[in-house]
């Protein structure tokens, strides 16, 4: 039990937390990067290739940088304390974690090199729109062409940084009813395939999303990530990675709100004052801090139990921190907002993104509600 | 970042787990599991088979009986023997008035008083609130005067818990009555046996009678008793606070309560199947057990953060533990009663309770019996050891520095 970092990983807050500063210090950069041709800073994204940011979570054989959990965790919590957009958890933790739960060695010499340095982003084309919180909800299908290749056809929604995507992980149905568990296959597809048509818009939190329709797209027996029989379990691995990093990214959300809002209390007057001399308003902080600390909590509980091997323990665990992170951002943000009165209101000030990012949080893969029934159908964490 | 066990540790953890379960006898520790009032024999002799272990006071230091375990044995060590229902060392003994003398106390003193108070041959409450001071502790006005070479006490204590059993009470009593409030104030050691005492008991709400009104009435304490120095012992209130509320957060009971509330909602009917089959109610079992999970988390984050702590003052964070320990424990017992429903009616009085009227005592309801007055006795964990709005008073400062 040691919740220190170790030097490489102090090393790497460090960097992390400096470059996104100096990127990220002022709102008006974050605008500017939306309006790029990408909606995100293309030469950041180069610049985190350079830290080795892009490498983290590959084994070092694939050209990966061979880390673990605790430093996706680290680039996580600095990526949420500067509202970041880039498309790191889209490409480095779902769609590089499919990649790297599939164990398919060829695929994984061929693009983990071009990930690592920059030149290649992915995004995991999965979402249905009838689906709400179910993995397993697959109606686009993949039809074999009996030599090891396959068709597919669907409509993708709110594919997470799929309209600036290189190439698409996509989740398709080989076989089975629409929402079994058996016969989830995940396939490589070009962007710019025959068959793929993009639908890109800007997401309530200032990243970007597409929908994404399939219409007889080919599939090489080489792009097959994963078939039939271990696709669905290889997306609940990088799903559950994602929800761990996803913690750690709302707790740095989390605590740069929690700090502006302190701030602000400690420097706005009313009533000849600083507002935050008035004890109603100094426990709303309080208990501000407090959800933020069990949020942390809940965030390490989940970078330690994403690697946990027995399945079941594991989507406990993950539900149990997407509770947790669910219900403090939540009252958090709205804590926040309120503590700042009008101000708080607008677009140009950071507590809003600050909230809309929390809030968009919540909704991904599973909100607090869905993961409480979930818990509790699977008879709580003990 | 390792946030896992090692293999020692999980040793550590089996090794404590099957002595508590083996030596501490079963009938105590059911009686803590199900929310019952333990005798004073009854926690003696618990208090006393930890003690020949090593395991009254592990986290004294070693001169005085301690175990010079790492933090994470520590937290090891309470989480053990609060999930397996041992009743904690009395910590007005072992928590409260021993790590204050072992801080502030002469050499006397301690070779006096620590070995009697680790070994629970006497017994220590707390004279601390006062009718007039609660909340804000300082106002309170319990006089000791010097006259040669004792102390004259004269005043009030209340809320005194369990001072029905006590041998000698650690006070606090105004020695300045001129000096700013905290200024005044020393901490004294009194042999409960000193005539001019008089213990009168405060039945609580749930019948139960755990507190006390201590009354002082010209008593004379030797001056040897006096800790730390003379109008300092605000010093010594304020770090006995802080230990406090590091104990405070009390997982390990709550862990074991939220596994009683599911063995007793599997058996108990809501319908034609058990009560945790339906959904709302399962559902805010698990929410209890998510927010005991963030706490135990964090109480070892603070644990951790602990030990890079120049300065042995206690960690403001501690409040956090405080807050959420108290309100988790409430939330547990308020899900017992749901469970107990209208089975949680009936009213068990102790033999020695007459006010009630005289009852038979109902059949088969061992365990709904304690359902509703552990809800309602446990009202007080937000309240003591410094309310829970005091604990936001202390984070605002400390930690957010308003």
């Amino acid at each position: 039990m040691d919740f220190d970092l170790n030097d490489e990983q102090r090393q790497l807050k460090d960097s992390v937390d400096r470059l996104l500063a100096d990127s990220y210090g002022d709102l008006a950069q974050r605008m500017g990067y939306m309006k790029e041709p990408k909606g995100y800073k293309a030469a950041l994204w180069q610049q985190y290739a350079e830290l080795g940011l892009l490498g983290i979570p590959f084994a070092e054989e694939h050209g990966g940088l061979g880390q673990g959990l605790t430093e996706t965790m680290i680039v996580a919590e600095a990526f949420g304390r500067a509202l970041a957009i880039e498309p790191y958890l889209a490409t480095v933790v779902l769609a590089g974690g499919v990649l790297r739960h599939s164990g398919n060695a060829a695929l994984l010499e061929e693009l983990v090199p071009a990930i690592v340095e920059g030149k290649l982003t992915l995004a995991l084309a999965h979402q249905e729109r009838q689906a709400r919180f179910d993995l397993a909800d697959i109606a686009t299908t993949a039809r074999a062409d009996g030599k090891g290749g396959y068709t597919l056809e669907g409509e993708k929604a709110v594919v997470l940084a799929g309209d600036s995507a290189d190439k698409l992980v996509v989740t398709a149905r080989v076989s089975g009813a629409r929402a079994d568990r058996s016969g989830i296959g995940l396939f490589l597809v070009d962007a710019k395939a025959n068959g793929v048509t993009r639908r890109g818009y800007p997401t309530q939190d200032g990243q970007r999303a597409a929908d994404v329709t399939l219409s007889a797209v080919r599939v090489t027996p080489e792009a097959v990530v994963a078939g039939p029989d271990k696709g669905l379990q290889v997306l609940e691995r990088a799903v559950d990675e994602a929800i761990a990093a996803l913690s750690a990214e709302a707790v740095g959300a989390m605590g740069g709100l929690h700090e502006l809002t302190v701030d602000y209390l400690k420097t706005r007057q009313q009533f000849g004052v600083p507002i935050g001399s008035f004890q109603v308003l100094q426990h709303k902080a309080v208990d501000m801090l407090t959800a933020l600390e069990e949020a942390r909590s809940m965030a390490y509980y989940a970078t330690m139990m994403a690697a946990e091997p027995d399945a079941r323990e594991r989507r406990k665990a993950m539900a149990a921190a997407k509770v947790q992170i669910g219900k403090s951002a939540r009252f958090l943000g709205e804590a926040a907002i309120q503590l700042h009165g009008g101000i708080g209101m607008t677009m140009e000030y950071k507590a809003g993104h600050y909230f809309k990012r929390l809030t968009m949080i919540d909704m991904a893969f599973g909100d607090t509600d869905h993961h409480l029934r979930e818990l509790a159908k699977m008879g709580g964490l003990t | 970042m390792d946030l896992r066990f090692s293999p020692e540790e999980n040793a550590f953890r089996q090794e404590l787990r099957s002595f508590f379960r083996s030596a501490v006898p079963e009938t105590i520790r059911a009686k803590v599991s199900e929310n019952r009032h333990l005798s004073k024999e009854e926690m003696v002799t618990s208090h006393k088979i930890l003690h020949a272990k090593g395991y009254a006071v592990p986290h004294w230091p070693k001169a005085w009986g301690g175990a010079d375990w790492t933090p994470v044995q520590h937290y090891i060590y309470t989480e053990e023997l609060q999930y397996n229902g041992v009743p904690q060392p009395l910590p007005f003994n072992v928590s409260m008035c021993g790590p204050v003398v072992i801080a502030f106390g002469t050499p006397e003193q301690k070779k006096r008083f620590l070995p009697r108070m680790a070994a629970l041959d006497d017994w220590w409450c707390q004279g601390f609130s006062e009718p007039g001071a609660g909340s804000d502790l300082a106002s309170l006005k319990t006089t000791a005067v010097r006259q040669g070479d004792h102390y004259i006490v004269n005043g009030q204590k209340t809320w005194t818990t369990l001072a029905q059993h006590a041998d000698w009470i650690f006070c606090l009593c105004r020695t300045d009555p001129e000096a700013k409030k905290q200024l005044g104030i020393s901490f004294l050691l009194i042999d409960m046996k000193t005539p001019g005492i008089t213990v009168r008991p405060i039945q609580t709400m749930d019948g139960g009678r755990e507190v006390n009104e201590v009354f002082f009435d010209d008593v004379k304490v030797p001056v040897e008793n006096l800790v730390g120095q003379e109008h300092r012992g605000w010093d010594c209130a304020k770090f006995l606070l802080g230990n406090e509320r590091t104990g405070i957060a009390r997982v390990g009971y709550s862990k074991q309560r939220v596994q009683r509330i599911k063995e007793l909602a599997s058996r108990v009917m809501a319908g034609d199947r058990p009560l945790i089959e339906d959904e709302r109610f399962r559902e805010k079992v698990a929410a209890v057990e998510v927010e005991l999970k963030a706490l135990e988390m964090t109480q070892m984050r603070v644990l951790a953060e602990d030990r890079h702590r120049k300065d042995r003052l206690p960690n403001p964070k501690s409040s956090i533990l405080k807050i959420r320990g108290s309100e988790i424990q409430q939330a547990t017992t308020h899900l017992l009663l749901e469970i107990a429903g209208p089975l949680a009616v009936p009213y068990q009085a102790d033999s020695d309770d007459a006010q009630f009227g005289s009852n038979e005592p109902p059949e088969d309801l061992e365990w709904a019996a304690p359902a509703a007055p552990a809800y309602f006795n446990y009202r007080k964990t937000t309240i003591y050891g410094g309310s829970n709005e005091i604990q936001r008073n202390i984070l605002a400062k400390a930690v957010l520095g308003f």
